[in-house]
């Protein structure tokens, strides 16, 4: 490394090739379309490629690829979820994500905080406990720490108990890290152009062609795509493109909203969330303060952001960090979030044949980017439901079988 | 900070209220199985557009019905149970008949994320 970079600099020569080849002629055929080109698009069109030798594929979007959620969210990254199996599917995303710069070829800034859920009640420390011992029992980092520990590991936080909420205790989760966002889509597009993956940013799926129960095709206005197989991994858009197979979710589109202050330099190491407060706070690679709380109160499709988010974020947070109080607010956004009832995915096979789900990704989905690009082209190729997925089924709603997350991923996403 | 018209209270904050979810047709106790109790529990409509939906104006436990644009985010109307449930008789939009809004709203009060 340290040789060609000697050389690329004394050559002189800048030209590099470009990231992504250009655009692809668009065809009308395919083996697999996947509609929605943000990260879990990439994902599984990678894996397809790649573990299962599966290359015709084409991935439309409507807009950019990784321009949806994957572009919006706050980048936590862990796997100290509530049921086992919750822990057990985030776990292996954990396992790939650590390996995944590597894998892909493109630094991903991967970098372990470690990660602080603060507890201000009695029901929240209860909860904190449970979380870490059904963690350490699936081989997950976690445990309870109370406020001496946390003390230690982030001193800048408030602990003193003259608040209206003071902190009884945490659940601290070493390995929780953050990363850079855009390179997790782009590293598994550019890796899945390589094997013969076509992408088609700014064409939309319109409609799908179904006959006799099963899918048929896609409909864009650029043209009807006869397919074998379709995957739809489309996050805030799931209820409408779901429609067009006929099928109903249990899911709500409910915007999620984020902001940033200016950078300044390294001051907070750990990832800090409060459910309680509807809070938490991350300090990106580039210096800044990256901060959101849980969703707006009410359905919408619109990601416009709000003042009295703001308002209510930072009542609580300059509780956590008074220091806050001088920096500036650089950006505000959001991101129209897919909610379930039970606050897990909705993964794998529908009742049409050969089409295929990936949503239900709400607040909680980039960390989940790798291990559900990896299981549901194991889920499209094989056309079966891998174990690992068999929890997140459609039909558990109408089994009464839901994975509670809510109290893990409601605010700490 | 948007506004709300309660038909109990009049314009108020939006913060006041709670958002209880889509109003749907509650299926036939004795004759529903729970696959169809589980959808009309857990699935949604979702529409990107036009939403009526179960508001409850927290302070005063006053529950109403709203019709939403979720695309612009404008409240197009509020109206009360009473005046819902007429409107469905004359226009007659496929929710079944006789099935009590009360309850409905009942159980929609579990339903706030
Ligand atoms: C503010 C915010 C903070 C978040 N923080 C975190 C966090 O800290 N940790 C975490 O794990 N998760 C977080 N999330 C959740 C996470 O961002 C998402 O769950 C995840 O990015 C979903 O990825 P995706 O690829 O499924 O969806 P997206 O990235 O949204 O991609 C879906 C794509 O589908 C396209 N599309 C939609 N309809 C159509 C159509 N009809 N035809 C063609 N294309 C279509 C869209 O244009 C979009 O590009 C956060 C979300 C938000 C909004």
């Amino acid at each position: 490394m340290p040789l060609s970079l000697l050389r690329y600099g004394l050559l002189g020569r800048r030209d590099s090739d470009a990231y992504f080849p250009p655009e692809p002629e668009f065809r009308t055929k395919a083996e697999v379309v996947i509609i929605g080109a943000g990260g879990h698009g990439c994902a599984a069109a990678y894996y397809l490629a790649k573990e299962h030798g599966v290359r015709d594929i084409m991935v439309l979007d409507k807009g950019y690829l990784g321009g949806g959620n994957t572009a919006r969210n706050t980048t936590i990254i862990r796997s100290n979820y509530l049921t086992p199996e919750g822990v057990a599917f985030y776990k292996e995303s954990v396992d790939l994500f650590r390996d995944l710069d590597r894998e892909l070829g493109i630094n991903l800034m991967y970098s372990e905080r470690g990660h602080l859920t603060l507890a201000h009640t009695d029901a929240a420390m209860r909860t904190s406990r449970w979380r870490a011992e059904v963690n350490k029992h699936m081989g997950v980092d976690s445990e309870l720490v109370y406020p001496d520990e946390i003390a230690k590991l982030c001193p800048q936080l408030n602990l003193s108990d003259g608040v209206r909420y003071p902190i009884l205790g945490a659940l601290y989760h070493p390995p929780g890290a953050i990363a850079r966002h855009d390179a997790v889509a782009w590293g598994y597009a550019r890796e899945a152009t390589r094997l013969g993956v076509r992408f088609h940013q700014m064409t939309q799926a319109e409609g799908l062609l179904v006959e006799g129960g099963r899918v048929k095709g896609v409909v864009t206005g650029r043209g009807t795509i006869h397919c074998g197989k379709v995957l739809q991994a489309v996050a805030g858009s799931s209820s409408i493109v779901a429609k067009m197979a006929g099928l109903k979710l249990p899911i709500r589109t409910i915007p999620l909203q984020a902001c940033v202050t200016e950078p300044v330099k390294p001051i907070l190491d750990p990832i800090i969330v409060s459910g309680s407060l509807h809070a938490y706070i991350s300090q990106s690679a580039r210096g800044e303060f990256v901060m959101g709380g849980s969703t707006d109160p009410y359905p919408l499709y619109a990601s416009r952001s709000t003042l009295d988010f703001k308002e209510g974020l930072m009542m609580h947070m300059l509780e956590l960090f008074p220091f806050l109080a001088e920096m500036r607010l650089l950006r505000q956004w959001a991101g129209i979030a897919d909610m379930t009832p039970d606050f897990s995915p909705v993964m794998g096979l529908t009742p049409v044949e050969n089409y295929y789900i990936d949503a239900g990704w709400g607040t909680w989905g980039f960390k989940a980017t790798p291990v559900s690009g990896k299981r549901m082209a194991e889920c499209v190729a094989t056309d079966r439901q891998p174990d690992l997925l068999a929890p997140f089924a459609l039909d558990r709603f109408e089994r009464f079988a839901p994975v509670g997350e809510k109290g893990a991923a409601s605010v700490g996403h | 900070m948007k506004l709300m018209r309660c038909p109990l209270n009049g314009e108020r904050n939006i913060s006041e209220f709670v958002c209880g979810g889509e109003v749907k047709a509650m299926p036939d106790p004795d004759k529903a199985s729970d696959a169809d109790w589980g959808r009309y529990l857990f699935f949604e409509d979702n529409p990107d557009g036009e939403i009526v939906e179960w508001w409850l104006h927290a302070p005063s436990s006053y529950w109403f019905i709203a019709r939403r644009d979720t695309r612009t985010e404008a409240v197009l109307e509020t109206m009360t149970v009473q005046e819902w449930r007429e409107r469905q008789g004359t226009v007659g939009s496929g929710q079944a008949q006789g099935q009590s809004a009360d309850s409905q709203a009942h159980g929609a009060q579990g339903t706030n994320g």
